[in-house]
């Protein structure tokens, strides 16, 4: 009969996600994934697949686009951890969403934060893609409901 | 499978006769109530306006129906339509929607029918709610009631403008207490404010902030995570499970063994992830899976009884004919493919039973999982959270059975989170199916003679108040469910004048994977058949393809959707025309290419036209054809459900794969309204359309005539 949900092998690990500090007692296998869903209550990144294939998961690590559900945490030291919550500069929301919902780009929205995270990620590295350039960077993230001109559209639109 | 009969899609979708008949689905619910049977107690009475509508005292309207949104838009399209009915403001409108405790009982958001046939009681009690407001307005006033109208929430006069009564004050319990009268009629497009405009979407800005609660994001105190462990395939039996290989997890671990349902559950959702694969479980048993090379055989095979739906003028001549084409298409299985696994949430107290669940039939869940638990109807409430884009019947119910059943067995709250292969594997097929084309041409160079069979089983074995309907249920022991054939049949037959036709469904009793409702049901299936074969009958004469699609259509709104296209087609594109469901007109033109060597086809450029009567939301119905291209092409050119004797493989994204973003066509879309005419289906329509117009564009460019989806040009 369980009676515990602690471990031996939890260890403590200190982050910073979306510029505050956290810290969180986990198994270090734990991917980062559920360290920030069901550890830290912060659903806005994805559970997809779990298998790194479809990029619902996508959170930054000092700005770089990385999948989540195959980033232990153990390996996320210092880096910094930005989620789709943390993209809105003190509640404002960023050019990007503000684009894709100009846009109304969403359908059931379920691939959006990772669409979100991985376009910003583009964005940073470079600030005025082509289509093309844009639907190379997301050529990896899935979206089944196929809103995928919609996106590309508001992307460019972001950028002006 | 015993099979009951074949019912129509209007009846199995309660949409035929009278309101009555609107509010249930099942065939059996509606000879329930045709005998007498009333909704359970507690359950709002649907004849009623307080069914459908309530006014609060600060003038907020909420919405109460059985549809529900999947990211289609109609939570935003129903809103529309009664702000205007009601003379309410947009804003001010909230909508409850697959509450069983709340919105009336709808039977499932499918079949496109949601507008067409779903907002008619809640069109119907607005306009009831807004003739009671005026009658109890001219009653407080002492005027005749036609000096009266509504704006922006409020009674007003049309010869006193200092005259306003805001709606709360005229109905300040907040209920009408009003039977919707039978002879209640709507407003005239004339009048129509939102309706018709893109109004922004209501559930948008939160599935770009990361706020927007999904199914997969509920949460209850005390909740515990469980992972199922599922079998091979169907009729494995788990004859050991082997709890010690869980190691120090054991601790932290509940697992679940009763027959072939395994499942474990702990208070952390890593630790039930790892449990999950670190389980020893022994499974056995459970016939082998047919080849996947002999489904044609098999299809042909499989027990079945046949109908005929058309029968006209004498196809005989089509048996001795010289000229006769002959041809037989393939469709295989494929799969929703959810981009979210699918998750439910079960709370199983002695007190009640709270499922929370993207289902897309609450009612129909609440009494199966009631079923399933032994309980009471009334004991159980479902309560519809979105989840992720559904596209018919994939995990979703079977996820909130399964956590129902472990919440029962460990007594506390359960959350079923499916893994990738749990959805990619486990949700319920669109079914393979195959159709058999006879055709030949007149002298006149017309089609004489048209003759189609086709080979489906049911296209729906959704949750049906069996226990044995949810896949939980088969796992624990219950028999197999009751069902009734629909969907093999839908766009089986053409809309062309056609003198001599015959059209027979053989309805076959079982499948190779368990299956059910997939977005089109057997339609896109027909029609790439129906579709094809009308290019193959018109390649004989050398006919242009939309000439010779005309040539056969007398509707104006028919001849419309293919005029439209004209200026599109040229030779080496693929054209498809269908009227989906003998409502929505639509026709598309496909512009790709095909590098011969590297047998790769590119899709370019891909044009729809599109009349589906009202439009309510111009963008949202733009969004929605989008994604039908878009998902009706992946299906076509890449989609089939992999397995072997063993059970599926097609588990995750590299074993089904889907188009991405370098793969997607352009889109243009004429959108054609009718603003006189009933709301028809969109979320459906043109998926129809993408097999046989790609088909035909890859015949135009290389002469090769692909019968097979998905389309694999060979080099």
């Amino acid at each position: 009969m369980p009676t515990s949900s602690r471990s031996d092998t939890d260890q403590r690990f200190e982050i910073t996600v979306n510029e505050r500090p956290r810290t969180v007692v986990v198994d270090p296998d734990s991917p980062l994934l559920y360290v920030l869903r069901d550890t830290l209550g912060m659903d806005g990144t994805r559970f997809g697949c779990g298998l790194g294939q479809c990029g619902a998961c996508t959170v930054h690590l000092d700005g770089v686009a990385m999948r989540s559900c195959l980033y232990p945490i153990s390996k996320v030291g210092k880096q910094h951890v930005t989620t789709v919550e943390g993209l809105a500069d003190g509640g404002k929301l960023s050019a990007l969403q503000r684009a894709l919902i100009e846009a109304q780009a969403p359908q059931c929205g379920y691939c959006m934060s990772g669409m979100v995270m991985t376009a910003a990620a583009l964005l940073k590295r470079t600030p005025h893609p082509t289509e093309a350039q844009i639907s190379d960077a997301l050529d990896a993230n899935l979206c089944r409901c196929a809103t995928h001109l919609r996106v590309v559209r508001a992307v460019r639109a972001a950028v002006g | 499978m015993n099979a009951i009969e074949p019912v129509s899609r209007g009846r199995f979708l309660g949409t035929t006769g009278a309101l009555l008949v609107t509010i249930g689905a099942s065939p059996q619910m509606i000879l329930a109530q045709a005998a007498g049977g009333t909704s359970p107690s507690g359950a709002p009475d649907p004849h009623n306006v307080d069914a459908w509508l309530a006014i609060e005292a600060n003038g907020a309207v909420t919405v109460s129906w059985g549809k529900v949104e999947q990211g289609t838009g109609i939570q935003t399209a129903i809103a529309q339509l009664v702000a205007d009915e009601l003379d309410v403001p947009f804003s001010s409108i909230t909508v409850l929607q697959g509450d069983t405790d709340r919105t009336p009982d709808q039977g499932f958001t499918a079949g496109s029918q949601s507008l067409f046939a779903g907002a008619v009681p809640v069109r119907q009690a607005a306009a009831q709610a807004r003739r009671t407001l005026i009658q109890l307005a001219a009653k407080q006033l002492s005027v005749a009631p036609e000096t009266l109208a509504t704006r922006d929430g409020a009674v007003i006069s049309t010869v006193d403008p200092s005259v306003r009564i805001p709606y709360a004050q005229l109905v300040p319990s907040g209920r009408f207490d009003q039977i919707i009268a039978a002879d209640v009629e709507l407003k005239p497009p004339s009048t129509y404010r939102v309706i018709g405009q893109s109004i922004p979407r209501i559930d948008i800005p939160g599935k770009l902030d990361g706020t927007f609660t999904y199914v997969q994001n509920v949460r209850v105190p005390g909740m515990w995570h469980a992972r199922m462990i599922y079998p091979r395939r169907l009729g494995q039996v788990a004859s050991r499970v082997d709890v010690s290989s869980l190691g120090t997890l054991r601790e932290r671990v509940q697992v679940v063994h009763e027959y072939a349902f395994v499942a474990v559950a702990a208070e952390r959702e890593w630790d039930a992830i790892v449990a999950a694969r670190r389980l020893d479980v022994v499974w056995d048993g459970g016939d082998a899976l047919p080849a996947p090379d002999r489904l044609d055989a098999l299809l042909r095979a499989t027990p079945a009884q046949t109908r005929v739906l058309i029968d006209t003028g004498d196809v005989s001549t089509l048996r001795s004919a010289p000229k006769t084409l002959r041809a037989t298409y393939h469709w295989p299985f494929q799969s929703h493919a959810s981009i979210g696994p699918s998750c439910g949430v079960a709370d199983v107290r002695a007190d009640g039973v709270t499922i929370w669940s993207a289902t897309e039939g609450s009612h129909f869940l609440q009494r199966s999982i009631a079923a399933l638990l032994g309980r009471g109807v009334n004991d159980v409430v479902v309560k519809y959270v979105e989840g992720s884009g559904a596209y018919g019947h994939n995990g979703a119910d079977d996820a909130a059975a399964a956590a129902a059943a472990i919440s029962a067995r460990i007594g506390k709250p359960v959350r079923v989170q499916y893994m990738r292969g749990d959805e990619t594997g486990w949700d319920p097929k669109g079914p393979a199916t195959l159709i058999d084309l006879e055709g030949m041409l007149g002298d006149d160079g017309k089609i004489s003679a048209w003759s189609a069979h086709v080979y489906s089983p049911t296209h729906a074995r959704r949750p049906n108040g069996e226990a044995g309907s949810l896949l939980a249920g088969l796992l624990l022991g219950s028999p197999p469910p009751h069902g009734f054939f629909i969907g093999g049949d839908f766009n089986a037959h053409t809309n062309y004048d056609i003198v001599n036709q015959h059209i027979a469904v053989s309805d076959l009793a079982s499948a190779a994977l368990p299956y059910s409702s997939l977005r089109g049901l057997g339609a896109p299936a027909n029609t790439f058949a129906n579709e094809s074969f009308v290019d193959e009958l018109a390649h004989t004469v050398g006919a242009d393809p939309i000439a010779f699609r005309l040539a056969h259509l007398s509707d104006p709104r028919a001849r419309a959707v293919l005029e439209a296209l004209q200026p599109a087609y040229r030779p080496g594109r693929g054209v498809a025309f269908v009227r989906y469901d003998n409502k929505t007109y639509l026709g598309a033109v496909v512009d790709l290419s095909v590098d011969q060597n590297k047998g790769a086809v590119e899709l370019r450029h891909v044009w729809v036209a599109h009349d589906c009567g009202l439009i309510v939301n111009p963008d949202g119905l733009r969004n929605q054809i989008e994604g039908n291209v878009i998902q009706g092409a992946s299906r076509a050119l890449l989609e089939a459900v992999r397995f072997n004797a063993d059970g599926v493989t097609s588990v995750d994204w590299a074993t089904y794969p889907i188009l991405t973003y370098t793969t997607v066509p352009r889109i243009d879309i004429t959108l054609i309204n009718h603003p006189d005419q009933p709301i028809w289906g969109a979320g459906e329509a043109t998926t129809l359309l993408m097999a046989p117009a790609i088909a035909n564009a890859i015949f135009a460019q290389t002469g090769a005539r692909l019968r097979d989806v998905p389309l694999k040009f060979k080099s």
